[in-house]
């Protein structure tokens, strides 16, 4: 456990992750507080990456929990395994005349249960905290929101057949949510509130040069600039951070060591992801849009 | 723990919190004290850690991040001033100010009125609504204060299935998946063997609506009205989206929760800078997509747009954000309040251009129209 929001800062990056300062205390008040973390900001701003570089910087287990329309109790919490029990059952049925309390004792026991990420995260057996993550908890059902909130506040889970579970180290809660619906705010009251921005082009460029170290201090210079150009254009999918990076390995991969115009032309589609946007950049917007990001990267540098 | 921060500090995050739930963020007394616990972990001599601190657990809606901002610019610069006594939060400074330029529009008339017809001691005869009475035709521009108030109602009492949708969870039911959960469970009480197989079904939920209000200049004497539509609507069903725009786009899904009609009115008229501006329909529903449309056209939505079609934009530029539009909900329905009225033709080159893209186009004009409207909806059940 970090004792000060510096070391924290100090260990994320070891992790690759550039955090600033408003990230770190939010982060470390958590861990002091034991209370979840809400992530919330446009897609690709590197909430989900966040939670990687905790759980990494802290040595213990990242348990993630990816949320869908539909995510029911089997599938996030636990499972019985049907067919092994029903094979068991034959088994014991074959075996002599059934006894009703020792059948339902061997068939509901831990051999037989799917633990699913929330059991996982708060299993007594665990030694450390983990980090759980709850990825993109607006995709989820308002049911499962409610669910959530019963979890957090106890950090125990019952089940019917066979008692309560409760965690013994709690884990350290992330949540994110892209907004493609209102959480409901009583789950968001009961976390710390964190709202990440599209970076500077300085912090940017160092979580570039980070993440594709083999990139040209040039390559990585234009590139983000040029996405921190396409931040302001009209478009209906502004690129993230992560449509940065992957755009910087791409040219990479390609062996560019700058960017000019064909490269750009080329690798368009690793950045837009809307017919309507790539149309708009393609109708001699690019060679404007290289010129400002010249622009930008010398004057930032 | 008050000996770390020092009473003074808990006095001052006292009053910073009354002040915050004044500009209206939802902070409660007990979250001061865990304010109080997260700053003994961070440097409080440290502006920006105090203020990181604050902001994760006193805010928790991205709208009121710049409202919090501003809140501690202000509350904390006072005190850096010895010299004025009581701390700038207070009070005073956070009273909302009463709204001054929406008034204009009219819209907060049905205040006054109800107020006016309360002193006159008429007795509550608000006017039933029958499909035979004559407001049931009558133009919505006509309407008079009371009318309006019956027109709600009579809204409100309508019936409101925007079609259902399979969600993608499973219940107990008849259906086509087995339940294996119960049906292992029943066969333990029988002895291993399955007497009947329990069966799972999707379960079916209301479609979300998605209602956009044009409350351009030639829709003025319209604006009243809708606003009482998007709040009756959003009272009947859960689900509601609702925007207004005339040149730009206005958010109001919030300001429609407010448990009083008057209050929500209020709310709405604040909200919105440009009423009976120009119209801009297509560069409207555009700064919609880029804003909204990944966040509330989600779940098969069924898509309302008010409007008379007078747009000042690009008639293209109005066909591709429908066409859009068209593509990310269940169905897309136009209504104008001008269809009706003699010899009205959809002519102008912006709807001729997005009426292709529209699955119906349907007169908003009076009540007989939007019992119409409902009727509609709920013919679509498929």
């Amino acid at each position: 456990m970090p004792t000060s929001i510096p070391e924290l800062q100090q260990r994320l990056a070891e992790q690759r992750y550039v955090s600033d300062r408003g990230l770190a205390v939010s982060l470390f008040i958590a861990l002091k507080l034991g209370r979840p973390l809400f992530l919330e900001g446009e897609a690709g701003v590197g909430k989900t990456a966040l939670a990687a570089a905790t759980a990494a910087a802290l040595g213990t287990d990242l348990i993630r929990l990816q949320c869908y329309e539909g995510l029911d109790i089997s599938h996030a919490v636990y499972e019985w395994d049907y067919p092994r029990q029903l094979l068991e059952l034959r088994l014991l049925e074959a075996g002599g005349t059934v006894d009703r309390a020792a059948a339902h004792r061997a068939l509901y026991s831990d051999a037989f249960l799917l633990k699913r990420p929330l059991l996982q995260s708060i299993d007594p057996a665990r030694t450390r905290p983990a980090v759980l993550l709850i990825d993109e908890i607006d995709r989820a059902d308002e049911e499962f929101e409610g669910y959530l909130l019963e979890l957090l506040a106890e950090f125990q889970v019952t089940i019917p057949e066979i008692g309560t579970v409760r965690a013994t180290e709690r884990p350290l809660v992330i949540l994110t949510s892209n907004r493609t619906r209102e959480v409901h705010d009583a789950l968001k009251r009961r976390c710390l509130y964190q709202w990440l921005e599209y970076p500077s082009f300085e912090k940017e460029l160092a979580i570039v040069r980070v993440r594709v170290p083999e990139a040209s201090a040039q390559l990585a210079a234009q590139v983000t600039a040029l996405s921190q150009e396409l931040r302001t254009q009209d478009l209906y999918k502004v690129p993230g951070v992560s449509e940065t990076i992957d755009w910087v390995s791409a040219l990479v991969a390609l062996g560019h060591d700058r960017v000019d115009e064909q490269a750009i032309g080329e690798t368009l589609g690793v950045v837009l992801k809307a017919r309507e946007d790539v149309d708009v950049m393609r109708g001699g917007r690019v060679s404007e849009l290289l010129a400002r990001a010249a622009a930008r990267a010398t004057g930032g540098a | 723990m008050s000996a770390t921060p020092g009473d003074a500090l808990l006095a001052r995050l006292l009053g910073f919190g009354r002040t915050l739930r004044h500009l209206g963020l939802d902070v409660h007394t007990g979250r001061m004290l865990d304010v109080v616990e997260a700053l003994s972990c961070v440097d409080i001599a440290r502006r920006d850690d105090v203020f990181h601190a604050c902001r994760a657990l006193l805010v928790h809606r991205h709208e009121d991040l710049d409202t919090f901002d501003r809140a501690f610019d202000a509350f904390w610069a006072s005190a850096a001033e010895p010299s004025r006594e009581a701390p700038a939060g207070g009070d005073e400074p956070a009273t909302r100010p009463p709204a001054a330029g929406p008034e204009r529009m009219g819209l907060l008339e049905t205040q006054t009125d109800t107020a006016d017809a309360a002193a006159d001691e008429e007795p509550l005869e608000v006017p039933a609504w029958s499909d035979t009475d004559a407001l049931a035709t009558k133009d919505f521009a006509e309407f008079s204060e009371r009318e309006l108030a019956a027109a709600r109602d009579a809204i409100e009492q309508l019936e409101w299935q925007p079609g259902t949708r399979r969600t993608r969870r499973w219940v107990a039911g008849r259906g086509s998946r087995l339940d294996l959960r119960r049906a292992l469970a029943r066969s333990v009480r029988t002895g291993g063997d399955m007497v009947r197989l329990p069966q799972r079904v999707r379960r079916v939920r209301p479609r979300p609506i998605v209602l956009l209000c044009d409350v351009s200049g030639s829709m003025e004497v319209y604006a009243r009205v809708l606003v009482h539509f998007a709040y009756a609507l959003s009272r009947r069903h859960r689900r509601v989206e609702a925007f207004l725009f005339s040149t730009r786009l206005t958010r109001i899904t919030r300001q429609l929760r407010a448990s009083r009609i008057d209050d929500a009115v209020r709310a709405v008229s604040k909200a919105v800078p440009d009423w009976s501006g120009g119209t801009r329909i297509g560069a409207s529903l555009q700064e919609f997509h880029r804003r909204w449309g990944r966040r509330v056209l989600t779940r098969g939505p069924v898509a309302l747009l008010v409007s008379d079609g007078w747009d000042r934009g690009e008639p293209a530029l109005l066909a591709t954000a429908v066409a859009r539009l068209q593509r990310s909900c269940h169905r897309l329905i136009w209504l104008n309040p001008l269809i009706g009225t003699e010899d009205y033709q959809p002519l102008t080159r912006g709807l001729v251009a997005a009426l292709p893209h529209v699955d119906d186009f349907l007169p908003v004009r009076s009540l007989r129209d939007i019992a119409g409207l409902a009727r509609a909806l709920e013919a679509d059940q498929r």
